[in-house]
């Protein structure tokens, strides 16, 4: 199976991040930029499918120069290329999943699959754009995803409110990754090394002849509100005091 | 101006909440952009939860029945609502942050090219310029976004929205003549999480427990808390991922983002994904043996205690209160 893997690369989400004085953007000096986590798992799944049942696995992204880190870690994990949209702009999920389509036409994968969601910006929407914009079957949230024997469908689970929910999709489609899928290997020494060497094509993003512009625009980020969090009890019992005599929530 | 259409989210005919918040969020926007607020329901044998929407103070609820909307599918959803917006025009299309409207919503801007905001928290007006709050970067940042195009697209955090109250009259229910093909989708099932407490979402009170609760066990105690508040149980993403807890029970950044009016967290260390979860909560007590867990940043009440001795206490010491 030729599966695209589409990834982003977001700050370490392990730390918490700091917003500009001028509330333009967050502060991303001196902080490590990883593959998004949900992404990660998108290119585990990948492999460990390429491992089953042969192929080969595409990774994707769209993005700066400096996204070539992140997708190096990718193929370093086991993935055999890579495409690189390359582009400066800002770009909204509408804009991504545009350019996405461009690359999807010309690789004709039999499914792409990414995160459900980028863990900096939040929005949880590519995946699905992009099977509208490719009128393909999406299969969102899966913690699951088992292929008929021809390769032709695949039966997804999908982590949904009030429980588990498994859809039946025929390919091509587009899969999103929820937390429970697999848990990402790390990339080997050997896997590094050979990471350098392998294909990693550059499109820039204005040759695909598609209209990115924003439609939704952030104009600025502040601070959420503080909680006045912090104060500890001694006990048991002083605490029951505060939570009915204070917090008057007994 | 435009109207303004509420998907109606439900459990195969079970009204769920979430909608609520979302016509209240509806509503405070047609106060900035005008217009008036109607509801669409899909599904097979729904009249039921029509019949509860148009009590909720919208101006008309469209009624959409028939065997391939019997369970819900993205890719029958997302065509009928574009179908719908261009044929009455709605300027725009409001669904709740759930993984319902989180699913078909983005589908829907793609049909349409139109702009979608996640998870919004807030709406204000700049002059004739609409602006929209949604976090970013696991709540630790509020995001002031602005769309361009038509119909605006939103996704609401039902947390952020009291939930609209019944009015005094009942609006219309008129049935539309609308169809879907699923095409290459099927339902293959569904495995619910039962549970006869009520929703993480919608609970005055909600106890949650993370890795410090050691065993699926171990949950009794957990449960023991949560039956003397009639609360609803949560569990922080290192108990789900351990098999501990039902995923649809995490409560974080990618998981259910809850604002009780207590919310325990016990044996729960507070990963930045966990607090975005639960750090809106009006009252958060935490119970950690570790002193220098992030969790006791947010909490209100921390106490530094093995919880496998201080949540036995604790049950024995209100449990007292209430027969005193």
């Amino acid at each position: 199976m030729k599966i695209l893997v589409a990834i982003k690369p977001v700050p370490n989400p392990d730390e918490r991040v700091k917003i500009r004085k001028d509330g333009s953007g967050v502060v991303l000096d001196n902080i490590k930029m990883v593959i998004n986590p949900f992404c990660e798992i998108a290119v585990e799944e990948a492999l460990r499918i390429r491992e089953k049942r042969g192929g080969e696995v595409v990774i994707l992204t769209i993005g700066p120069k400096e996204s070539e880190q992140q997708v190096r870690t990718a193929l370093a994990m086991g993935a055999d290329r890579a495409i690189l949209v390359e582009t400066t702009k800002e770009l909204d999920s509408l804009g991504v999943a545009k350019l996405m389509a461009k690359a999807v036409e010309q690789e004709k994968p039999d499914f792409v699959i990414m995160g459900k969601q980028a863990v900096d910006d939040d929005n949880n929407q590519v995946g699905q754009i992009l099977a509208a914009i490719l009128s393909q079957p999406q299969a969102t949230f899966g913690s699951k995803i088992e292929f008929s024997e021809d390769g032709k469908k695949a039966n997804v689970t999908r982590e949904v409110d009030g429980g588990l929910e498994t859809i039946g999709v025929t390919l091509p489609a587009v899969i999103t990754t929820d937390l429970r899928l697999n848990e990402p290997r790390y990339a080997s020494l050997p896997g590094i090394m050979k990471a350098k060497k392998k294909e990693m094509k550059v499109i820039p993003a204005d040759s695909l002849g598609v209209d990115a512009s924003l439609k939704v625009r952030v104009l600025f980020l502040a601070p959420p509100k503080e909680r006045a969090g912090g104060r500890k009890v001694a006990d048991v019992a002083e605490l029951v005091d505060k939570l009915k005599n204070e917090a008057k929530v007994l | 101006m435009a109207d303004i259409l509420v998907v109606v989210e439900h459990q195969e005919g079970a009204f769920r909440k979430t909608t609520l918040s979302t016509i209240s969020a509806a509503k405070v926007l047609a106060g900035l952009i005008g217009g008036e607020v109607d509801a669409l329901v899909l599904g097979q044998g729904v009249r039921s939860v029509a019949d509860t929407v148009a009590a909720h103070g919208v101006r008309g609820v469209l009624l959409g029945e028939g065997e391939v909307f019997a369970r819900y599918l993205a890719v029958s959803y997302a065509p009928v609502v574009a179908q719908l917006v261009n044929e009455k025009g709605y300027g725009a299309v409001l669904a709740p942050a759930s993984t319902f409207g989180k699913d078909f919503m983005p589908r829907l801007s793609g049909l349409l090219d139109a702009p979608l905001a996640s998870d919004i928290v807030g709406f204000a007006k700049e002059g004739n310029s609409l602006r929209v709050q949604r976090p970013m970067y696991a709540g630790n940042a509020v995001a002031t976004v602005e769309l361009v195009g038509s119909p605006l697209l939103f996704t609401v955090r039902q947390t952020a929205f009291d939930p609209a109250p019944k009015a005094d009259a009942k609006a219309p229910v008129t049935p539309v003549s609308v169809t879907a093909d699923p095409g290459g989708t099927t339902f293959v099932g569904r495995e619910e999480t039962r549970s006869e407490r009520p929703e993480l979402t919608d609970a005055r009170v909600v106890v949650s427990a993370g890795r410090g609760i050691k065993s699926p066990e171990n949950f009794k105690l957990v449960e023991q808390l949560a039956d003397l508040f009639q609360a609803a149980i949560g569990a922080s993403r290192a108990a789900v991922d351990a098999g501990w807890a039902p995923n649809d029970w995490q409560v974080g950044q990618t998981g259910k983002i809850v604002a009780p009016e207590l919310y325990f967290a016990l044996g729960i260390s507070g990963a930045i994904q966990h607090l975005a979860g639960m750090k809106d909560s009006k009252v958060i007590v935490a119970i950690n043996k570790d002193e220098e867990a992030p969790i006791f940043q947010v909490a209100d009440y921390g106490l530094v205690a093995d919880l496998f001795k201080a949540v036995p206490d604790l049950i024995a010491e209100l449990k007292k209160l209430k027969s005193a």
